[in-house]
């Protein structure tokens, strides 16, 4: 609710509720659309960890997840995606002021945060295919690479679209249209980290569950 | 690996006379269309007015033409069926083979389910939530306009499988392992599965930007208790995509995983799981139907409102049983399957969970029968859709309810009986609310009134081919006739299926009506036109515009106070007796900003697609390259609105005058 | 409507009349008790439907715009009483099915066994593509595609699948049951006379899925011991090799029989499939389109 609609409101004597106040701002429209569609993707993950939670045991005589996960190479990757979240949160506060040399060095840590968490999951990913736990070989396995390998391609596609939103800033300034897309970046970044922390509970933590 | 992955010549079907018959006929019709197009000089009006338009009402009709076009694929697949069951019934063969035959049942739902309803409801919720809403647009209009070509890329490609290569034999859900690489190599599982992936991403997208038009742009003043009832139906259906096609995406990602990469989600060997498919596919898909079934209960709701001239009885149950019904969705996945040999406790469970929906269900048709209690009902078209409706929705609620029961299940779970159920919940719920909804909101779309004698024999046609087509199916059904059946040597079953066929027929003549519905309509259109912009008399605000709209919908920005928003406007004025005639200042608006992006996005979605379904990876790089690109223009694009100045406004308003101005 | 009654109509004269084989003809106790459920449901149900198709054909008919006599009542928009009445109409009868589907969710379950004075006869179902494989472990010999089963005796069958997933369903007998590959459902039932019930695949398996029917021949105990007896002395000797061949796909198969069976072949097979080198799989031939 905008405070033009509220004046309206006011002038015209009528006592209005949130919900009969009228169209939302361009801002407001923007966040919430982009909140449903987290919404829907959340939906998306939440079929793919119950395809892991029941693929979880039917290793085929394969790895088992004790047998391959490293957890302090998760522990590594979880710090460098939540500093990444702190990196973009600070990021959103320089741009709420405008500061354009704040909003680059915010983005340029996030970015590199998120960078270097992926080349972990990959190296990660690298090494259990080297010891043949690929996810031609079990359910099991099929079901943790297409979890957390998606988990990484919102990630690669998340890292793609901030350099784009840095190229957009540089060449357009803080104009209405990139505050609102850097905005719904950040919404994105954030909703990445909620999954991860599910991921790093579900797969990493209970996997390793005797 | 050659330069056309699994591509050649043998993918064309040249042996098979009734396949290239078609696809000839086919190719003969866009070739002559086009043809006609360009000589004429259409195209740029089709590419300035249609292709890359972003306006919502645009889209709407759209979607409608595609689902109507789609609806005489859908329906040939299923006459070619019923007279194969007709004819192979007593120990013959028939006219089609088991692996073609498996494919007509396959694309007879696939296509029914995902390029008729869907893009019917799609497209009368585009066209119309936002008019009663009071709004400009939809939030997100080129998303809009992205999500339409999505799900036309899906229905070019599901067409393209009829003459290169094979559509899937699996059935519509495609249940694995049958749909897995060891049982089925060729390429019509990946057909459906890229098409649907397609389509599956622009309904996703749709069901995003509906939520939060419906949420965040209503009129001053419309609190969600003075929303016309079919936008909550809207707003419940979109909760609906919203919450269940991302499963669908997952789902069909882990299959094509299984076929292109050899993983083992739900392969026989490795661990895999069938039943999780089956599990996911009906999370999905029971939502699915009511994501259908809904605005089509909020069509008849309208209906029945505006034609008996009275409001909506009991609106605050309809709203909860609306909203009850899409809660409850989520809780009977598990009655598609009572028969995989789950626990009692599951089974009955699910069983009653299955029956708690029929609840808010039968609320909502003694509330339309109270509707109709102290009205004036006129018996118009749409009316004789919504009263078709009723009566035989509450029978094909009966059997639903038997289905729930899990021993009644076990007894005819894939057999006609449960072909008959779901085609007499369907058809009368979401087929007949879609012709009730075209007939009503035609005159607002085009300005001037489908042709009535024309319509009424289009609905009986449809309402005794219907009963005459299905009533059968349900006794084979009791008799013990699997669905799916290419031949069997039951006589027993033969008059039953033929009269099924004559059901078929029947329909057939209500198809034909209905083209000539249009013909007729189209031609007289001068006697039928509608001057007014109000041609029912109607309650909502979509009548309070011109017939058609402009661009821009509506001139100064509604207000509302009550509940039926333009019904009231129009008893105050009545009452004050001073029609309007004042002269108004116009402020210039907004409106969004042609972009083809749409298009092309979608043009290299099909590429993509095409490319990936034959394994020519090359050709899909490119496509995806090129879908990138695109997105990436639209994102660098300097201006996203064109402003509508006041003059302009002022002289359509003139040229299009309506009785009553909000 | 009109046609809606017909239809009805119809339905019940051919569920009174024509209709000899199928759900509503029941030869056992199982399939006995389906059908019983089936007609109280849809007799519970009747009872609500049709007054509410009549009503809604009566207050459409005589509320029309041409009716003078009709009373407009613009007002009439909400009523506490009949929001009361339409919530609990659809409350009770729900109530009322829901107790049935309750009940007969346990009395019925597929794994249940029959009581019996007679001890049930032991069937392992296997779907193939597209045939069916019976093997009677206690007896020693299997069959294809043909049932022979002592009238009066209960059958408790475990099923699985070679692959695909299909439906073992006999109609007069009792409801369906999946068969999966990798798993084992099991199903209970009984005839209670001799004669010919026809068992089929219910769920869809592929090109060969109309032919895979078979017959369920429930004969008198004596005539059933006689063709055990006359099975185990000619025919086939069913082994991981001879099951190999069977596993081939093949339509339309003509019954046989074989004469012994190797111990534990049901269980190799539904462990078989769990493994990822399965030679019984990967026998199957490309899709006809492909082939040429």
């Amino acid at each position: 609710m905008n405070v033009a609609v509220e004046m309206d409101a006011v002038r015209h004597g009528e006592l209005l509720s949130a919900s009969e106040a009228g169209p939302a701002s361009k801002r407001i429209i923007a966040g919430f659309g982009f909140w449903i569609f987290l919404l829907s993707d959340i939906v998306m993950f939440s079929a793919l960890f119950a395809s892991y939670a029941v693929l979880a045991k039917a290793t085929a005589g394969g790895m088992t997840g004790v047998q391959l996960f490293d957890q302090r190479n998760v522990a590594i990757e979880t710090a460098l995606l939540l500093l990444s979240s702190y990196a973009c949160g600070m990021m959103s506060l320089a741009i709420n002021s405008r500061r354009y040399f704040a909003t680059f060095l915010g983005a340029a840590v996030t970015f590199l945060l998120g960078a270097a968490f992926l080349a972990l999951e990959l190296r990660e990913f690298q090494g259990m295919i080297a010891l043949g736990a690929t996810p031609q070989r079990s359910a099991f396995l099929s079901a943790f690479f297409t979890l957390v390998g998606s988990h990484g391609l919102h990630v690669t596609v998340g890292l793609a679209w901030l350099v784009l939103m840095m190229v957009q800033l540089s060449l357009r300034g803080f104009q209405d249209v990139v505050v609102r897309r850097l905005h719904c970046f950040s919404l994105f970044w954030h909703a990445l980290d909620i999954i991860w922390v599910l991921i790093f509970t579900i797969v990493y933590l209970m996997g390793v569950l005797p | 690996m050659t330069l056309l992955g699994k591509l050649d010549w043998s993918a064309v079907p040249f042996d098979q006379p009734i396949i290239m018959g078609t696809v000839g006929g086919m190719v003969v019709a866009i070739v002559s269309i086009l043809s006609l197009v360009t000589l004429k000089g259409y195209v740029p009006y089709l590419w300035r007015e249609w292709i890359t338009s972003v306006d919502h009402k645009r889209v709407g009709v759209m979607y409608i033409v595609l689902a109507l076009v789609m609806l005489l694929r859908g329906f040939a697949d299923a006459i070619m069926m019923r007279t194969q069951q007709a004819i192979a019934s007593g120990g013959g063969q028939g006219y089609l083979p088991p692996e073609h035959f498996d494919q007509i049942f396959s694309a007879h739902g696939t296509i029914m389910i995902f390029f008729v309803a869907m893009p019917l409801v799609i497209g009368l919720m585009n066209f119309v939530v936002p008019l009663q809403l009071g709004a400009r647009d939809v939030a997100f209009p080129t998303m809009n306009s992205i999500s339409f070509w999505l799900t036309a890329s899906g229905v070019l490609l599901i067409n393209v499988s009829l003459g290169i290569g094979e559509f899937a034999k699996t059935g519509w859900f495609a249940y694995p392992p049958l749909s897995e690489l060891q049982f089925s190599p060729g390429v019509g599982v990946d057909y459906y599965l890229w098409s649907l992936q397609l389509s599956g991403i622009g309904t996703l997208l749709s069901g995003v930007n509906f939520v939060t038009t419906i949420l965040k742009m209503r009129a001053p003043g419309m609190g969600y208790m003075r929303m016309p009832v079919f936008c909550w139906t809207a707003l419940a259906s979109n909760l609906l995509m919203v919450a269940a096609f991302p499963v669908l995406t997952a789902l069909f990602a882990m299959l094509l995983l299984d076929r292109y990469l050899g993983f083992h989600f739900f392969t026989v060997d490795a661990g895999g799981n069938v039943m999780m498919y089956v599990n996911l596919f009906w999370v999905w898909g029971h939502p699915e139907v009511y994501i259908l079934v809904l605005p089509a209960f909020g069509i008849y709701s309208e209906v029945a409102a505006t034609f008996s001239e009275k409001p909506l009885f009991g609106y605050r149950s309809m709203v909860l049983a609306t909203m009850a019904i899409c809660v409850l969705s989520y809780t009977v996945w598990l009655h598609h399957f009572f028969t995989m040999g789950a626990s009692a406790n599951i089974n009955a469970f699910f069983g009653i969970t299955s029956m708690i929906i029929g609840v808010p269900t039968g609320v909502k048709v003694f509330n339309w029968m109270f509707t109709m209690y102290g009205g004036r009902v006129r018996f118009t078209v749409p009316v004789l859709w919504t009263i078709g409706f009723i009566v035989t929705f509450v029978f094909g609620g009966l059997t639903g309810v038997l289905l729930a029961l899990p021993p009644v299940d076990w007894q005819v779970h894939n057999t006609l009986f449960l072909v008959a159920h779901f085609h007499h919940v369907i058809i009368p719920g979401v087929l007949f609310g879609a012709f009730a909804g075209y007939n009503y909101w035609f005159p607002k779309a085009f300005g001037f009134k489908l042709d009535e004698s024309w319509g009424k024999a289009a609905f009986w046609c449809w309402f005794i081919g219907f009963h005459l087509a299905f009533m059968p199916l349900y006794v084979t059904g009791l008799m013990g006739m699997p669905r799916r059946l290419q031949h069997s040597d039951v006589l027993a079953w033969q008059p039953w299926l033929w009269i099924a066929e004559a059901g078929a027929v029947i329909i057939l003549a209500g198809i034909a009506c209905q083209i000539g519905q249009l013909v007729v309509s189209i031609r007289n259109r001068e006697n039928l036109r509608d001057t007014t912009g109000d041609p029912w008399n109607g309650r909502t605000l979509e009548w309070a515009t011109a017939s058609p709209p402009p661009a821009w919908n509506f001139a100064v920005q509604p207000r509302v106070h009550e509940i039926d928003a333009f019904w009231a406007q129009k008893q105050r004025v009545l009452a004050r007796q001073d029609l309007p005639v004042r002269q108004r200042e116009y402020a210039p608006i907004e409106v969004p900003k042609n972009s083809p992006t749409g298009f092309i996005t979608a043009f290299f979605s099909v590429v993509t697609g095409f490319a990936l379904i034959w394994h020519i990876w090359w050709i899909a790089g490119l496509g995806l390259l090129g879908a990138a690109v695109t997105l990436l223009a639209f994102m660098f694009r300097a201006q996203a609105e064109v402003e509508i100045s006041a003059e302009q406004i002022d002289l359509f308003n003139r040229a299009h005058p309506v009785e009553v101005s909000l | 409507m009109r046609y809606g009654l017909l239809a009805v109509v119809l339905i019940s004269a051919s569920m009174l009349g024509g209709c000899s084989e199928g759900v509503l003809d029941p030869k056992g106790p199982i399939a006995f008790a389906e059908r019983q459920i089936l007609f109280n449901a849809t007799g519970i149900m009747l009872a609500i439907v049709i007054p509410v198709v009549i009503a809604t054909l009566g207050v459409a008919f005589w509320f029309r715009a041409s009716n003078e006599r009709a009373r407009y009542r613009p007002d009439f928009v909400y009523s506490g009483r009949i929001e009361m009445l339409v919530w609990s109409i659809p409350l009770m009868t729900v109530l009322l099915t829901g107790t049935v589907a309750w009940v007969g969710a346990y009395d019925l379950d597929p794994p249940k066994p029959i009581a019996s004075s007679t001890k049930p006869i032991k069937v392992q179902a296997i779907s193939l593509d597209w045939k069916w494989l019976f093997i009677y472990p206690e007896l020693g010999v299997a069959s294809v595609n043909q049932l022979p089963i002592p009238a009066g005796t209960p059958v408790s069958f475990e099923l699985t699948s070679s692959g695909v997933m299909n439906s073992f369903f006999v109609p007069q007998l009792a409801g369906q049951i999946y068969t999966m590959a990798g798993m084992v459902t099991r199903l209970n039932f009984q005839a209670d006379f001799p004669g010919t019930y026809r068992g089929m695949s219910a769920n869809f398996s592929g090109d060969g899925f109309a032919d895979m029917h078979f017959n369920v021949d429930a004969l008198p105990p004596e005539r059933f011991a006689q063709w055990v007896a006359s099975t185990r002395s000619a025919g086939l000797a069913l082994d991981s090799k001879s099951y190999a061949d069977l596993a081939r796909p093949s339509a339309a198969v003509t019954p046989f029989t074989f004469h012994s069976v190797a111990p534990g072949l049901f269980d190799n097979i539904r462990m078989s499939s769990m493994r990822s080198d399965d030679a019984l799989c990967q026998s199957y031939p490309n899709s006809m389109r492909a082939e040429k």
